[in-house]
């Protein structure tokens, strides 16, 4: 794994809110190709910190740092979520957080905005470059809607769409933005078995053909041990384990952290 | 039956005014739910402005219908940059922190800008000039409708489909729709939100401008406290329609505006803001979240 291009580095992430510490130092790597999981008890802080990664939190101590292919390091403490997209990083959220009165289509685009370069008066004005560049974005995201299966919806409003569609599409839009790491927050937080298996699937394409890495946080552990490698496992904002799927089933720690402490009766 | 339609046409100019205003109101609470208690402060500004200029115009010996297209201009440049400024000092600052403190910033930026106007000009009327010329190809309805009555309303219908081409169709109008709907979810998508924000003051700002200096010309008459009621009767309007709807401001703005005029014309203009504000009660009765309003879900 040593050869492998380090993307994402985080060193010691601590993230305090008054006198609780939600994350204690965490480290953790995502390597070019990677498919990395954080699981954990609930509460354990790995929502936490993906919020300080993106943006929406600034971090107490430790450093979040981007080394994108080709560019120089970035650092992304406290920076703006807006600025960490633009960076190449891009997440979806535990909860559904769709632009709910836009189409499918709408949703999608306004993924890809942040990529182009026509500014506010140029949008208005509507020259002929900004219309080429305006349908250029239209194809794009029918072809990432396309991907996902969605692009018989496209001009549905995403609020009516079934409840697994609605998650692809978040990482649709997540993908529009053009990242070269994605952060999927429990992708598959209430898919039928069915839903889960096709996401699993729409995960390893992702991953393969567009060759972004993914962290991804997610309890359902028959697709965390199927499609990650590796795995880190964190409880009481402390990370608590590393390692391939099979080091982490076999791990006491974790084993204890999810179905409890053994006592002697 | 002539009458009807008299006031008919005078409540849709009224009204329209208000919809102008009502957007800005409508537009800055849909994005960051706050009331801008100094909105109806930029519209008073704007007739200000369209003053002073239109009093340098006609000294530099410009005539007609183009003192009216600088002055409007210079009102709508002159009061953007109130909207923008105002944004930035009194409510970004404020950002996050509870509701109820931006909204105390914004009645003290009020009070501020009414008063700074009161210093700066005076407390008096000032007479301001008719700047929408009479059309002689007027003449044969000019009884039942004016030339401003139609610059108004003309003036008004063509802002507001800019404004819904804008929102609906370009790249800016997208990422505003984003930023009202879920505005840290637009952070993550990439909008810089800030922008979009600041954008919608000078949006709200340019309107209230437009509406100022048509407003003037038409009563003929200015004053530091003008943006006072413009402003109550505009956010009763956008209240009215469902605050934070856009199509709801147009439509409340209108509704206000015939309601207060029928009133005026039937029963007695004594009684016009006795309907006027009996009808918001009787709606915000029957439906709280206004005509075309949507009951926000609160999410935690």
């Amino acid at each position: 794994m040593a050869d492998k291009h380090k993307l994402l580095e985080v060193k010691g992430l601590t993230m305090d809110f008054g006198g609780l510490r939600a994350v204690d130092s965490v480290s953790l790597e995502v390597h070019e190709g990677e498919i990395a999981a954080l699981i954990g008890p609930n509460g354990a802080g790995k929502t936490t910190f993906f919020n300080c990664v993106t943006g929406i939190y600034t971090p107490t101590k430790g450093d979040i740092l981007l080394h994108p292919k080709g560019l120089a390091t970035r650092r992304l403490n406290g920076l703006k979520p807006n600025k960490v997209t633009e960076m190449g990083l891009a997440r979806t959220f535990q909860n559904i957080r769709l632009f709910p009165d836009m189409t499918v289509l709408e949703n999608v685009m306004i993924g890809r905005h942040c990529r182009t370069k026509s500014g506010i008066f140029r949008s208005i004005i509507r020259s002929r470059g900004v219309r080429e560049e305006e349908q250029q974005i239209v194809e794009d995201s029918y072809q990432l809607l396309v991907k996902v299966g969605l692009g018989e919806f496209a001009n549905e409003f995403s609020k009516n769409l079934p409840y697994g569609a609605q998650r692809r599409l978040e990482i649709a839009r997540a993908m529009a933005t053009d990242p070269f790491l994605l952060l999927l927050d429990e992708p598959a937080a209430g898919m039928n078995p069915q839903e889960t298996a096709e996401l699993d699937q729409l995960i390893c394409k992702i991953s393969e053909e567009d060759r972004i890495a993914i962290l991804l946080i997610e309890h359902d552990m028959k697709l965390v041990m199927n499609i990650s490698n590796p795995i880190y496992v964190m409880e009481y904002g402390k990370k608590i384990a590393e390692g391939s799927p099979q080091e982490i089933k076999d791990n006491p720690k974790v084993i204890e952290a999810y179905l409890g402490e053994e006592t002697d009766a | 039956m002539e009458y009807f339609i008299e006031l008919f046409l005078s409540g849709l100019t009224r009204g329209s005014i208000y919809a102008l205003i009502a957007l800005g109101y409508t537009m800055v609470y849909g994005i960051i739910q706050l009331i801008n208690f100094a909105h109806g402060e930029i519209y008073m500004i704007g007739a200000f402005v369209a003053l002073i200029v239109a009093g340098v115009c006609t000294i530099y010996g410009f005539a007609g219908v183009s003192v009216l297209i600088i002055a409007a201009i210079a009102a709508v440049i002159y009061a953007s940059a109130y909207g923008y400024t105002l944004e930035k000092i009194a409510y970004r600052p404020l950002r996050g922190a509870p509701r109820l403190s931006p909204l105390i910033s914004a009645i003290g930026m009020s009070i501020f800008l009414q008063n700074y106007v009161l210093l700066a000009q005076t407390s008096d009327f000032l007479p301001f000039p008719r700047l929408i010329p009479d059309f002689e190809f007027m003449e044969p309805v000019a009884h039942i409708i004016g030339s401003p009555e139609l610059v108004i309303l003309v003036t008004t219908v063509v802002t507001m489909i800019l404004l819904t081409l804008l929102i609906k169709k370009t790249k800016v109008g997208k990422a505003m729709r984003a930023t009202q709907q879920d505005m840290s979810m637009a952070r993550l998508v990439g909008i810089n939100v800030d922008r979009i924000i600041s954008l919608t003051f000078v949006i709200g700002s340019a309107l209230a401008a437009i509406g100022g200096v048509l407003v003037a010309s038409y009563i003929g008459q200015v004053n530091f406290y003008i943006g006072f009621l413009a402003g109550v009767k505009a956010f009763t309007a956008a209240v009215l329609g469902g605050i934070g709807s856009i199509p709801g401001a147009v439509l409340g703005g209108l509704v206000l505006g015939l309601t207060e005029s029928f009133a005026a014309g039937y029963v007695s203009s004594d009684y016009e803001d006795v309907f006027a504000f009996g009808l918001l009660v009787l709606i915000l009765i029957l439906r709280p979240a206004g005509i075309l309003g949507k009951a926000r879900k609160q999410k935690v």
